[in-house]
């Protein structure tokens, strides 16, 4: 209805939304549960790439590394760094379900920047199994790590003794309002880049003002290239202060 | 009136946005995406965890104890430089003492024999000298006499050419008297 | 177009939703300013503290997130 009031006012079609439509690969019909569709494929994609760069990269093992087998040491390096620091030694342990979650955000958010592609971390959907898996992952990790001592966490004993009942209300909700904004993030973020970058091309059907749509093209697209980055970073940052907070419920 | 056509319009809205709503809204499709996102979440998992993983670890753990490696054989090369130099400085300052000693020896020795020479020398010069003095004083002495006699001979004879007769034990008296004066 | 208090009703208030971007913006800015005032005080604590940077932007921009979902629900999802 939204688009239609669009369409009939000026001439211009805007469907910023229609790149996120998920369709069957094959043919017309239903999307059951096992459909390959088009998230299937750049899923599929995604995981190729981060094999490709992964193990076909590394398989020199090379001591002076080649330039795909750097680019996998400096990912490995990069997020091993940024485990230990925020989390201490004792979170290396969990350093492969991290690296799995980065590696398919980043692929997905650098795949989905390539004109024509499906970006499938735009989607609630899948943010929202991630930042949810996150959350339940993590919150096992604090019970079984410091069982009921986790609840700790959400009690200031260095409050004033009557506000740590309201602190600790305040904390359970900023709690499990973690895992909606943690998925959220990462869904609008993406979502908002792409359609922004689908108005502006829009407004490049009408001529006079085609070249200055394309050079907003340009720039927006240049800001999601960082945000597509950034946004992994943030995803796998909060993660592990999220995992921090369940390995050491008391700093 | 107005209520209905307000419901209608709802109601219209309602069916055209569940065309035209957000994709993302679309539950229809979240088994499917949710299903795919777990295949692939595991298959990465899978593969991160049995292959990459621990290759990059172990082709970094390797490089580092490489890196180790070459610094402590680097030490090691080092550490023998450092005793060659010292090896070195230490035959130096040796070849230097012994040739301060030979020169030393050499020295001695050049001196020993330049004392026995001058040594030799002197004895030989003295003997000379004594001898030559012995002649001188012979010579001496051999002259004084020849000159007593001259002088006597000349006075004996003056006296005699004189006319007067010689009395040849005055005359010599008064020559050795007046050669002592 | 015709009136139609439902559709003007979603599209004023994506309009006011999208006002949260703005705010956000505000907000991003004080996190990316602050720190940077902080960074040139004492540039060598300043690397160490990028990770923090970068979780107040990501915080700050979550809400800015927030309010165009909300503007994007009212025009494409009420």
């Amino acid at each position: 209805m939204a688009e239609e009031a669009h369409s009939e006012g000026s001439g211009l079609v805007f469907h910023p939304l229609d790149q996120f439509i998920v369709k069957p690969l094959f043919g017309e019909g239903p999307i059951h549960w096992y459909t390959p569709t088009n998230v299937t494929l750049w899923m599929t994609i995604a995981v190729l790439c981060i094999v490709a760069v992964f193990v076909f990269g590394t398989r020199g093992r090379a001591i002076i590394p080649t330039r795909v087998q750097s680019v996998a040491e400096v990912i490995y390096g990069f997020i091993y760094k940024m485990i230990e620091d925020v989390t201490g030694h004792d979170g290396v342990k969990y350093f492969p379900y991290i690296m799995t979650l980065f590696l398919f955000i980043l692929f997905s958010n650098y795949l989905g920047l390539l004109p024509t592609s499906f970006t499938p971390t735009s989607h609630i959907a899948v943010t929202a199994v991630l930042g949810f898996g996150v959350f339940i992952i993590v919150t096992l990790i604090g019970f079984v790590k410091n069982g009921a001592s986790f609840l700790g966490l959400f009690w200031m004993a260095d409050s004033p003794a009557i506000l740590r009942p309201v602190i600790a209300v305040i904390e359970l909700i900023s709690y499990f309002v973690r895992p909606v904004s943690h998925s959220i993030r990462l869904a609008g973020n993406i979502m908002a880049g792409h359609a922004v970058i689908k108005v502006f091309a829009g407004f490049a059907a009408i001529a006079a003002i085609s070249p200055v749509s394309i050079l907003a093209i340009v720039a927006i697209y240049g800001l999601e290239v960082l945000v597509a980055g950034i946004q992994a970073y943030v995803f796998t940052i909060l993660t592990c202060v999220y995992l921090k907070d369940a390995l050491h419920p008391h700093h | 009136m107005a209520t209905e056509t307000i419901a209608a319009g709802a109601a219209h809205g309602a069916t055209e946005t569940a065309k035209a709503g957000m994709p993302q809204l679309d539950f229809s499709t979240f088994p499917n995406q949710i299903f795919w996102l777990l295949v692939a979440l595991v298959v990465i998992y899978l593969v991160l965890s049995r292959i990459a993983l621990p290759r990059i670890g172990s082709v970094l753990a390797e490089r580092q104890g490489t890196i180790t490696n070459d610094i402590a054989a680097a030490e090691g090369l080092r550490q023998k430089a450092l005793n060659a130099e010292k090896a070195y400085n230490d035959a130096l300052i040796q070849a230097r003492a012994e040739a301060h000693k030979i020169v030393a020896e050499a020295k001695a020795e050049i001196q020993k024999t330049l004392d026995a020479a001058t040594a030799k020398a002197d004895i030989d010069i003295a003997a000379k000298a004594a001898e030559s003095s012995a002649r001188i004083a012979e010579i001496r002495a051999g002259a004084m006499d020849a000159v007593t006699e001259v002088a006597n001979d000349t006075a004996k004879e003056l006296i005699a050419a004189f006319g007067g007769k010689a009395d040849s034990r005055a005359v010599t008296s008064a020559v050795a008297a007046r050669l002592k004066g | 177009m015709e009136g139609d208090i439902a559709s003007m009703g979603q599209f004023i208030g994506a309009g006011l939703a999208a006002i949260g971007s703005g705010a956000a913006a505000i907000g991003v800015g004080h996190v990316a300013g602050n720190f940077l005032a902080g960074a040139l005080r004492n540039p060598s604590a300043a690397a160490s503290q990028t990770a923090t940077l970068f979780i107040g932007l990501a915080f700050a921009e979550a809400l800015g997130i927030f309010s165009f979902l909300v503007a994007l629900l009212l025009m494409f999802a009420v």
